[in-house]
């Protein structure tokens, strides 16, 4: 197929269909508009069903049912809708239920703004709910990646009966670039059939009773360690990240996800032009996070510089990686600012001739 | 007379045959039947998929014979409205006390049944939050002592008692809307009719249905159970009239007696 020109959000709602969802459940808020806005009158045309939901907690509810009922399902918002979505998402990752949430984050906290951030990592990758769970959290750079990141977040759910984000900035939502869908896409996993999910129990399988609670301690703590085994397995064998410069000698090594890496490739570009040099490592993974990978490009640098929409939120996971073998120095806008090529340029030789102080806890 | 014993009364199939956690005398086992005598009697229950609340009926997902999902709290009619819109073909129902649907679901009831979905709500009411202990409910009657109303529901306070059946009825989507009981057995009867003809619009796609079910708690009432029967009759009946409160043939109308 070739290339179209379109907006982030619309392309996202365009992967969710070509990845056979037809059901999406939401709530308007600013800046994903035009997810459900494309879904209203596009998924009508393929045979699919688009409900406007009361409120957040009653999309995402709605979420839970239609993937207890084994069918393809996903919603979009933004960082207060998220925020109320949370009780469903705890429930989801407590009865293995398959669905994607996108998160189209704004400045925060409380109303906060309209404007991009990144101020979601912590609740995105550590929970976010309550109970011990994680949700796979995929972060696209552009447009094209979200539409292919949207295509494998329904094969991740599915295989592992895990909730996915997809959690995109302000920016990945509004700009328009081209984007291909893929036809010859073949699924990243094997998906089983569903057998447990409840549509009618004729007698031929288990009775399907789509649950989180467990009364019994014992139960219940067996449940927690089949959980952890799974997020084991998905530490194990999703991580993805991509590189820029690994293969080279660097001197500081730039750590960013979403459009911020590519403010920060560009920034290394100009680095490049004065002689200093940088590498960048992206996570397009936030969890399971690149630790590994990370400790091991930082091995090569003498400083490790963090970037981020938000006051220091990834800045966490990659001094765990680090773990004090470099300097780890940060760099963070938030209230919706952006992070310019210059500013990043101008930490990097902050960093480098000592006028930036390393973070020394975050 | 026939020489060998026979079964005169039955589980029904869609019940299944476990003891169930409800205290003696409470009236949810008797709902709990006549919802699954209905089930057998259309036909559908191979076809079904049951939501359980959050509540005394928390576990109701160990007593039906069909597939079932655990809602959070007061989220049941959210979580039908998935199942259903993801499986139109399924018969979706919700089992909701009065905490769960007239308080924290309030929300997610209204718009359910004003989005016309085809689901039926099985709503049982019984002036208190059982599971929890006995406390304050915002059906609870003006005057009732509960735990957090150890001196009685003050109605300057607290408000009056929210009439589900009435205010569901207010909206103009087309619905089947009723109230029945269950504490003497010619009610339970009507009861059953209404839940078969709640369960029928769902089978034939025609509109949302909702059955309210005034229901006894004699623990947390702290009444023997035929008091308790009593007491529902006496202080709970006239407030909420058991009737028919629409259909999806006539609109709106007035409360009829039962």
């Amino acid at each position: 197929m070739a290339k179209k020109l379109m907006k982030g959000c619309e392309a996202i709602g365009e992967a969710a269909i070509r990845a056979g969802c037809k059901l999406f459940f939401g709530y308007p808020i600013t800046p994903q508009n035009e997810i459900p806005e494309y879904l209203s009158h596009r998924l009508p045309q393929v045979g699919g069903t688009f409900v406007q939901a009361e409120s957040e907690v009653a999309a995402s509810n709605m979420i839970y049912g239609a993937a207890g009922a084994g069918e393809r399902v996903f919603t979009s918002s933004s960082s207060p809708g998220i925020s109320l979505m949370q009780e469903a998402v705890s429930y989801l990752a407590g009865a293995e239920l398959p669905a994607v949430l996108v998160n189209i984050m704004r400045a925060g906290p409380g109303l906060g703004g309209i404007l991009p951030s990144q101020a979601d990592y912590l609740q995105a990758t550590k929970g976010g709910g309550h109970g011990d769970y994680n949700v796979i959290v995929l972060a696209p750079w552009s447009v094209q990646e979200a539409a292919d990141l949207v295509a494998d977040a329904f094969d991740l759910a599915d295989y592992y009966r895990n909730p996915v984000y997809i959690l995109g900035d302000g920016l990945i939502g509004q700009m328009m670039e081209p984007v291909e869908f893929r036809e010859d896409r073949k699924p990243v996993r094997e998906i089983p059939p569903k057998t447990w999910a409840s549509t009618g129990w004729k007698g031929d399988r288990p009775r399907a009773v789509v649950n989180s609670l467990y009364l019994d301690a014992d139960t219940l703590e067996k449940h927690n360690r089949d959980l952890q085994e799974k997020y084991h397995r998905i530490r194990r064998d999703e991580v993805r990240y991509q590189g820029y410069g690994l293969d080279q000698d660097y001197d500081v090594l730039l750590v960013a996800y979403g459009t911020v890496a590519r403010v920060c490739l560009t920034a290394m570009e100009e680095l490049r032009d004065q002689g200093i040099q940088v590498a960048i490592l992206r996570p397009v993974t936030l969890f399971p996070f690149p630790y590994d990978a990370l400790a091991n490009a930082a091995a090569k640098a003498k400083a490790v510089l963090v970037v981020e929409l938000s006051a220091g939120q990834m800045l966490q996971d990659v001094q765990l990686a680090v773990h004090g073998s470099r300097p780890v120095h940060f760099h963070g806008r938030t209230g919706g600012n952006l992070v310019t090529p210059e500013e990043a340029a101008s930490k990097v030789r902050e960093v480098l001739d000592g006028r930036s102080e390393e973070v020394r806890h975050a | 007379m026939p020489s060998q014993a026979q079964a005169v009364f039955r589980y029904p199939e869609a019940l299944r045959e476990v003891t169930t956690h409800y205290c003696p005398g409470c009236t949810h086992g008797v709902i709990h039947r006549l919802v699954a005598e209905v089930l057998d009697e259309l036909g559908v229950r191979q076809r079904t998929v049951g939501v359980a609340p959050v509540g005394c009926a928390v576990l109701a997902y160990n007593y039906f014979a069909t597939d079932m999902q655990e809602a959070s709290h007061g989220r049941a009619p959210a979580v039908a409205t998935g199942i259903k819109r993801a499986r139109p073909d399924l018969i979706v129902f919700t089992y909701q006390g009065d905490g769960d649907l007239a308080s924290i679901g309030m929300s997610e009831i209204l718009h359910c049944a004003n989005r016309g979905e085809k689901v039926t709500v099985v709503f049982v009411n019984n002036a208190i939050y059982g599971m929890t202990g006995g406390q304050m409910a915002p059906t609870t009657m003006p005057g009732q002592v509960t735990t957090t109303s150890p001196l009685g529901r003050d109605v300057g306070l607290a408000g009056e008692p929210i009439r589900m059946a009435e205010l569901i009825s207010t909206l103009h989507t087309p619905g089947f809307i009723a109230r029945g009981a269950v504490h003497q057995p010619l009610l339970a009867v009507r009861t059953k009719d209404l839940l078969r003809r709640a369960f029928r619009y769902q089978v034939e796609g025609r509109c949302f249905s909702m059955v309210e079910i005034l229901s006894t708690c004699p623990t947390n009432w702290g009444l023997p159970p035929h008091e308790a029967c009593d007491w529902l009759e006496k202080h709970m009946v006239p407030y909420y009239p058991l009737g028919v409160f629409k259909t999806p043939e006539g609109g709106d109308r007035a409360s009829r007696p039962l």
